[in-house]
């Protein structure tokens, strides 16, 4: 393949500004003492601490994975800052309007303005900047309904009833290396609750941001939808470019009850490193949904075209009967970006159906591989899975590697598995060409064409999100 | 139609072009004026798609000698959508398939992208629909086509007439149809013939580019090119591609291989 193809799939990161403003972060390195200091920081009641503590004991105890197809140096865990929050913060805010304006520019500046005139009309967002959450637009407006949107933090203070009851229920503590970590470490995120018989009257979003170079991310999302309620909830990424790596562990966490429904979409672009492979982001995320109750369902949609290193497998556990369980994937490798996603769909409950559509991108010397598992338990009769996993090459240094897991222990259940591997060629581009197109118009409707059966899964506001963002990261920028 | 004072569309003088280091186009030579339509024949391998390809500015060719003049311009100054907005059409021998983007995306892009090389607006969705709608008709094609990937799962038949909507869409000045005959069946071949005969006007040309005499019974030709080695050998009237059609195309190369060594 030709340089200019390669040149297409090329573009800057404009999410990669730094903003100066003084922290209150912790020294480097992790202990009990300072799994103890995280909680005191936050004021924690006594059972989080223990949990803590519990998770760390057991991270301690645990090795990295080393099972997925990606590799990097060893991460040094003592040099890692747990803590680091913008100095500001420090005190419990009253208003929005008491937050420092850094802090609203640098949201402002990366589209996510949280100021009363000129916020989101629809969408209510929790924005998190390096440790702590800065803000929560359209907190009261929710309340109304009985729906709880704040940070994790804010939550353990007000609500610590409803934390303890279901935090660590769907990610236990030790389910990997590093939702273990996270466990002890976390330092905030989202936390959602949506009461009975109940449809979220708008869109909620938490948009993440790492700042400090040293610092991980540890945040932690936890969204409960009882029986008969509903909630769509988006969460956006980015991160400055340092050369170093930084670290992202995060857990997400769903719970679904009875005929609830939870939509979960993520477009991730933390710094991918810069086109040597310098930099960027590990991001390490344990992100599940359990459907408890009958008739629940639980989609998760993503994008994923950022990071240095994903690994990532957004599941659901399908216990109700008649629940349902969704995937929908695209994600996108350049340069030496490495992305090892997918998902499990574990169906335990009867006449259970799970639905997977993955779309890999790869160009350059990227590694893109889909890991998916799809689990008939013995009692899930009826189940029904339907899985396609499609890979698109540009050029011919990168890779494409699909890993599908199945397996059924009831004679009833339907699983169906279906995988393509594209290539964008030159005689493609031709065509286009051929026809007055240019070749970086070509690309992005190839591509967005590739997506589709992805982006219509997302919500509005992000569907033209997503598709600007592989558009700009297809953009040509040597001309 | 005959018409040496009409403007010269296309001049290609002493062409060579290679593919890995091999010489397929050997100087070869070509006029082609407004209003008229050639005929390029000849055995495989003799070089006909290749110019075809060279002259959309396939990337795999490199031209290493001669000249290609379009209304005026150096076409191997020009990036292959550049010489397609030039003017420059190629119906393809075998249409690629592009699977997810519909023919209806597809077709807007391509005429909207003619539109701003001239200096005009996009035109939007709607008016883009009642346009491609009269469209459908010159190669009798159903709206429906609109809303399947381009190519994807069509006929050879469908893939086709659907290179020539496109060619009805945008209006080409030259319109080169590689093979667009094989493999159609006879009804196939009675349209899409029909459809390149509603296309041909005063002000634009057509290169055909066959094995078969057949398809010149439905677009007649006033020239008629043998093409051997790269090169074209011999040129005729229409009479020529009759003779050829009962007679093979061995007398041809031998009268050229006389006139060589003469």
């Amino acid at each position: 393949m030709s340089a200019s193809v390669q040149s297409l799939v090329s573009q800057p990161y404009k999410y990669g500004f730094t903003t100066d403003i003084e922290t209150d972060a912790i020294a480097r390195g992790l202990s009990e003492d300072v799994v103890r200091m995280i909680s005191a920081k936050k004021n924690e009641p006594e059972f989080m601490l223990e949990f803590r503590l519990r998770a760390y004991r057991k991270w301690l105890t645990m090795a990295e994975p080393i099972w997925p197809n990606v590799s990097y140096p060893p991460i040094d865990y003592q040099n890692i800052v747990y803590y680091s929050a913008p100095k500001t913060q420090a005190k419990k805010l009253g208003s929005l309007d008491e937050v420092d304006p850094t802090l609203l520019d640098t949201f402002e500046k990366l589209g996510i303005p949280l100021s009363e005139q000129k916020r989101l009309a629809n969408v209510a967002v929790d924005a998190i900047f390096d440790s702590v959450s800065v803000a929560t637009t359209f907190k009261d407006k929710l309340a109304e309904s009985g729906v709880i949107f704040c940070s994790i933090s804010e939550a353990l203070q007000e609500h610590p009833e409803l934390v303890e009851k279901y935090l660590g229920t769907v990610v236990p503590i030790g389910d990997n290396y590093f939702a273990a970590l996270n466990s002890a470490v976390f330092s905030d995120g989202s936390f959602v609750y949506i009461p009975k018989d109940t449809q979220c009257p708008m869109d909620l979003s938490t948009y993440f941001r790492i700042n400090n170079g040293d610092s991980g991310q540890f945040e932690r999302t936890l969204i409960v939808a009882e029986s008969g309620s509903s909630v769509t909830y988006l969460e956006g990424c980015t991160a400055p470019m340092y050369d170093s790596n930084q670290l992202h562990a995060a857990i997400v966490e769903l719970v679904a009850m009875d005929d609830a429904t939870i939509n979960y979409s993520t477009v991730q672009n933390w710094f991918a490193g810069d086109e040597n492979g310098k930099g960027g982001i590990y991001n390490f995320v344990t992100k599940r949904g359990l459907c408890s109750g009958k008739n629940s369902k639980i989609s998760w949609t993503q994008v994923e075209t950022g990071s240095a290193i994903t690994w990532k497998y957004p599941s659901c556990v399908l216990v109700g009967d008649n629940s349902v369980g969704e995937f929908y994937s695209v994600a996108l490798t350049n340069n030496y970006q490495q992305a090892d996603t997918g998902t499990k769909m574990v169906h335990v409950g009867k006449n259970t159906k799970s639905t997977i559509i993955s779309k890999g991108i790869s160009a350059a010397k990227s590694k893109n591989s889909y890991r998916g598992l799809v689990k008939i338990g013995p009692k899930a009769q009826g189940a029904r899975n339907y899985s396609q996993c499609d890979s698109m090459l540009i050029g011919d240094t990168s890779s494409a590697n699909t890993f599908p897991y199945i397996q059924v222990q009831n004679s009833t259940a339907q699983v169906e598995h279906e995988a393509s591997t594209s290539k964008i060629g030159e005689d493609q581009l031709f065509y286009f060409a051929q026809r007055g197109i240019s070749p970086e118009d070509a690309v992005s409707m190839i591509i967005s064409g590739f997506c589709r059966d992805v982006f219509n899964k997302l919500p509005m506001e992000f569907a033209a999100e997503a598709d600007k963002l592989l558009a700009l990261k297809l953009e040509n920028t040597v001309g | 139609m005959i018409n040496d004072n009409s403007d010269i569309i296309l001049s290609v003088r002493n062409l060579h072009a290679s593919v890995d280091g091999t010489e397929i186009i050997k100087g070869l030579n070509l006029e082609v004026r407004a209003g008229e339509i050639h005929a390029i024949m000849g055995l495989n391998g003799s070089g006909k798609s290749t110019f075809s390809k060279v002259l959309a500015g396939h990337p795999d060719y490199e031209v290493t000698a001669g000249e290609m003049v379009f209304k005026g311009q150096d076409v191997l100054a020009l990036d292959p959508h550049d010489r397609a907005t030039a003017g420059i059409f190629l119906a393809f021998q075998y249409p690629l398939e592009i699977p997810g983007v519909s023919n209806r995306d597809f077709l807007r892009v391509a005429y909207n992208a003619h539109r701003k090389a001239r200096g005009d607006e996009e035109i939007d969705v709607f008016d883009f629909d009642d346009l491609i709608e009269e469209k459908l008709d010159v190669v009798k094609m159903e709206a429906s086509f609109l809303d399947r990937s381009v190519n994807e799962g069509f006929s050879g038949g469908e893939k086709k007439r659907n290179e020539i909507l496109q060619m009805a869409l945008l209006e080409p000045t030259l319109a080169i149809l590689d093979e667009t005959d094989s493999g159609l069946d006879i009804d196939a071949l009675k349209t899409v013939a029909g459809g390149v005969n509603q296309l041909a006007n005063p002000d634009n040309a057509v290169v055909l580019i066959t094995h078969y005499q057949r398809l010149l019974d439905y677009i007649v030709p006033d020239y008629v090119h043998v093409m051997a080695d790269g090169r074209i050998i011999t040129t005729g009237g229409k009479d020529l591609a009759k003779q050829l059609e009962s007679r093979g195309y061995e007398w041809v190369l031998e009268e050229f291989r006389a006139g060589v060594t003469a």
